[in-house]
C-alpha cells in the first residue's frame, strides 16, 4: 500500500535524485584528495557539498514520505508527449551525426526535420518545406554572413 | 559627488552613442521586444541563444545588446499581457489582471500607453539609483578580503535560492546543483580532473551556454511541445491615436506610477527578490490602499500602471549588485555576467574602475534603449502581434537549430551539442519534479569564484573557519543569510493566512500555474 502510493509523490522522487547526486559527490570526491581546511584539496568542497545536498533531499523526500495521499502529484504531464519529446532530444543529436560526417546542410536539414516530426499535426510536406527553409537561411545567415568554421558540404564517408 | 556622476554619465553616453554601439544596443531591444511577445521564448533562451554570436564584437558592443534583449523583452511581455491576456513572463502575469479588462471595453491602447510612459519612469529611477548606489558599494567592496567575498556570496546564493518562485528547499539544491555543475572539469589550483568520467571534452569545464540552452532552450521545448495553443489576436488592433491616455486616466496613472517605482527599487535593494515579487507587491499594495478595492480585475488602470512600474525599476536595480560586486540576483544576470567572464573581463568591485566604459556606456546605453523602446513600441505592435501567428510548430524547430549552431559556435565543438541535449533531459526532469532550474545558472557563475575564494580565506585563516563571524564586514552577511533562513523557517511554520501578499497570490493563481510558465 505504502510502496504504491509512493509512486505517486512527485517530492518523492524529487528528494531521491538530489539524494542521488549528493552521493555521487559525496563518494567521488574524497578520492580527488581532501586536504586539510588549511590546505584543501581538490575535493575538498564537492565533498562537503554532495552531503549538504544529500541531506536536503532527505528534507525534501521525507514529508512525501509522512503525508498519506499524493493523488494529483504525478510526475508525468497530462499529456505524455513521449514522440515529440524523443525528437526533440534527437535533433542536437542529428545534428551532430550529419554535421560531423557530411557538413552544415545536411546537418541543418536533419537537425529541423527530427525535430519538427514531432509536432502532432506535423506533415511530411510541411516539415520538408520547413527544414528546407531553415537551412537555406541558417547557412547563408552562419556560414556565409557570420563565418562559422564548419563545412558547408563534405563527405567524409561512414 | 553630482559632479563626478554627471561627468561618468557624459563619458557613459559618448561610449553608448558610438555608432556600432547605438547599433548593438538597438538590435537588442528589438529581437527582446520581440521575444517578450512571443510565448515559450524567456529572455535567459534568447540571451543564450545571440550570446555566440556576440563573441566577434567588442565587449561594449555585446553586453549593451544582451542588456537591451533583457529590458526589450519586458516591454514586450507587456503588450502581450494587456493585448492577449497571456503572461508570457512571469512579472507581468499580474499586468493580465486589470489590463486585458481595460483592452475588453476598448481602452487597450491607452493601458499600453500608460504602462510605457510608467515603465520609463520606473526604468529611470533605477539608472538613476545604479549611478549614485553602485560606485559607493564599490567603494566599500574593494576593502572586502576573501573572508568577505565568500560570506556575500553565501547570502546571494542563497537570496537566489530561497527567495525565487517555489519551494525555498528545492531552491537551495538547485544552486548546490549549479555549484556542483561548476565544479566539473579541471580544478584551477592543482589541475586534477574532477566529475569528467574520463571524457576529455569536459577538462574545460561544462560550457555556460550549454548549460544554459540546455536548461531554458532545449528543457522548455519539450515542456511546451504540442500544448501551446493559437492565439486569439481578436482585441490586439492599436493604432497611435488609440494610445493617448485621456486626462482622467493620466490623472489616476501619477501616484501609483510613483509608489510602483518605490516599490521595485526597494525590492531589488533585497538580494534576490527579482520583478517576479516587486509586481505582486506592487499589485496587492495598490489594491490595498485604493479606495474601490473591489473593482480591482475589472480594468483599474492603476492595477496595470504600479506593477508595471515596479518591474522595471526593479529589472535596472538589479544591476546594482550584478555590476559592482560582481554578485548576480537572478539567472538572467549570472548569464549576462557569464558573457562578460566569456570576453575576457573579470566581474567584481574592480570593474568599474578597469572598464569604466563598460559600466557607464551600460547605464547610458539604458536610457538610449529605452527611449527607443517607447518610440519603437508604437508602430512596432501590429508587427509583433503578427508574429504571434506562427504556430508553436514551426517555432521550435528553428529554435533548436539556433541552439545546435549556437552552441557549436562558442567553440566549434560539436560534443557540446549533445552536452545541451542531456542537460536539456536534465532541465526538463527537474521541471516535472517541481523545480525551478534558474538557481543552477547562478550556482554554476558563481561556484568557481565561490570555491577559490573560500580557499584563500581558509589558507589566510589557517583553517579558523571562526573568521567568518570575526570579522564584522562578513559577520553581517553571515547574520544576513541566518536571518533569510529563519524567516524563511518561520514563514513556513506560520498557520496560513491571507496576507495582502497570499491574497494577490491566489487571485493570479490562475495566470501562474507551475506547469504552465515554468521558468523564467
Amino acid at each position: 500500500m505504502l510502496a504504491r502510493n509512493l509512486v505517486r509523490k512527485r517530492d518523492f522522487y524529487a528528494g531521491g535524485l538530489m539524494i542521488l547526486f549528493g552521493l555521487i559527490m559525496a563518494l567521488k570526491g574524497p578520492g580527488y584528495g581532501f586536504g586539510t581546511l588549511t590546505h584543501m584539496g581538490p575535493g575538498f568542497l564537492p565533498t562537503i557539498l554532495g552531503v549538504i545536498l544529500a541531506g536536503l533531499g532527505i528534507a525534501i523526500a521525507a514529508p512525501a514520505l509522512r503525508s498519506p495521499e499524493g493523488e494529483d502529484e504525478d510526475i508525468l504531464p497530462e499529456h505524455r508527449e513521449w514522440w515529440a519529446w524523443a525528437c526533440i532530444l534527437a535533433s542536437p543529436f542529428a545534428f551532430m551525426l550529419f554535421g560531423t560526417y557530411f557538413g552544415m546542410i545536411p546537418g541543418t536539414f536533419a537537425c529541423v526535420f527530427v525535430a519538427a516530426m514531432g509536432a502532432r499535426e506535423a506533415t511530411l510536406k510541411s516539415t520538408l518545406i520547413l527544414s528546407t527553409a531553415i537551412t537555406v537561411f541558417g547557412v547563408g545567415l552562419f556560414s556565409y554572413a557570420l563565418q562559422i568554421p564548419m563545412p558547408v558540404f563534405v563527405w567524409r564517408g561512414l | 559627488m553630482i559632479g563626478t556622476a554627471f561627468a561618468d554619465l557624459w563619458y557613459g553616453f559618448g561610449v553608448a552613442l558610438e555608432p556600432q554601439n547605438i547599433v548593438w544596443c538597438l538590435v537588442g531591444v528589438l529581437v527582446g521586444n520581440m521575444v517578450g511577445v512571443l510565448p515559450g521564448m524567456g529572455p535567459l533562451a534568447t540571451i543564450s541563444i545571440i550570446l555566440p554570436l556576440t563573441y566577434g564584437i567588442k565587449p561594449v558592443g555585446a553586453i549593451l545588446m544582451l542588456a537591451g534583449v533583457m529590458y526589450g523583452a519586458q516591454y514586450g511581455g507587456a503588450i502581450c499581457s494587456i493585448l492577449l491576456n497571456l503572461p508570457c513572463h512571469p512579472p507581468h502575469a499580474v499586468t493580465c489582471l486589470d489590463g486585458f479588462p481595460m483592452t475588453k471595453s476598448g481602452r487597450g491602447g491607452a493601458a499600453l500607453g500608460a504602462t510605457v510612459f510608467a515603465s520609463f519612469i520606473g526604468a529611470s529611477w533605477g539608472i538613476i539609483e545604479m549611478i549614485f548606489l553602485a560606485p559607493v558599494l564599490v567603494k566599500a567592496a574593494l576593502q572586502f578580503g576573501p573572508t568577505e567575498i565568500c560570506s556575500l556570496m553565501l547570502l546571494g546564493l542563497l537570496a537566489g535560492a530561497t527567495l525565487a518562485r517555489g519551494s525555498p528547499l528545492k531552491g537551495v539544491a538547485m544552486t548546490l546543483l549549479g555549484l556542483m555543475l561548476g565544479i566539473v572539469g579541471t580544478d584551477i589550483e592543482t589541475g586534477s580532473e574532477r566529475f569528467t568520467f574520463g571524457m576529455t571534452h569536459l577538462d574545460d569545464g561544462i560550457e555556460l551556454i550549454a548549460l544554459a540552452l540546455g536548461l531554458f532552450g532545449i528543457g522548455e521545448f519539450m515542456n511546451s511541445v504540442n500544448q501551446v495553443s493559437a492565439v486569439n489576436a481578436g482585441y490586439a488592433k492599436v493604432t497611435l491615436k488609440d494610445m493617448r491616455p485621456s486626462k482622467e486616466e493620466m490623472r489616476r496613472t501619477i501616484a501609483p506610477m510613483f509608489r510602483g517605482t518605490l516599490i521595485g527599487s526597494l525590492c531589488s535593494l533585497i538580494p534576490g527578490t527579482g520583478p517576479t515579487i516587486a509586481s505582486f507587491v506592487a499589485y496587492a499594495t495598490e489594491k490595498k490602499i485604493s479606495k474601490t478595492p473591489e473593482k480591482f480585475g475589472t480594468g483599474m488602470i492603476e492595477g496595470v500602471v504600479c506593477p508595471e512600474a515596479a518591474t522595471h525599476a526593479s529589472v535596472q536595480g538589479d544591476f546594482i549588485p550584478t555590476m559592482s560586486l560582481g554578485i548576480p540576483g537572478d539567472a538572467v544576470m549570472a548569464l549576462l555576467l557569464g558573457a562578460l567572464m566569456i570576453q575576457g573581463i573579470v566581474p567584481g568591485p574592480q570593474l568599474i574602475n578597469e572598464h569604466p566604459d563598460i559600466f557607464w556606456g551600460l547605464v547610458a546605453s539604458f536610457w538610449i534603449g529605452n527611449v527607443m523602446l517607447v518610440i519603437l513600441n508604437v508602430p512596432l505592435i501590429g508587427i509583433w502581434v503578427k508574429l504571434l501567428a506562427i504556430p508553436y510548430k514551426y517555432l521550435y524547430p528553428s529554435a533548436i537549430f539556433f541552439v545546435c549552431i549556437g552552441v557549436y559556435a562558442a567553440n566549434n565543438d560539436i560534443f557540446q551539442v549533445g552536452e545541451t541535449a542531456v542537460i536539456g533531459l536534465l532541465g526538463y526532469v527537474l521541471l516535472r519534479l517541481g523545480f525551478h532550474p534558474a538557481p543552477i545558472l547562478l550556482g554554476f557563475v558563481l561556484g568557481p569564484r565561490f570555491e577559490e575564494n573560500f580557499r584563500r580565506a581558509m589558507t589566510v585563516s589557517r583553517g579558523d573557519l571562526s573568521v567568518f563571524v570575526e570579522r564584522p564586514i562578513s559577520a553581517v552577511f553571515i547574520a544576513l543569510s541566518v536571518l533569510l533562513i529563519a524567516l524563511q523557517i518561520y514563514v513556513r511554520m506560520r498557520p496560513k493566512k491571507n496576507g495582502t501578499i497570499q491574497g494577490a497570490d491566489q487571485s493570479i493563481s490562475y495566470h501562474l500555474r507551475d506547469d504552465a510558465y515554468p521558468i523564467n
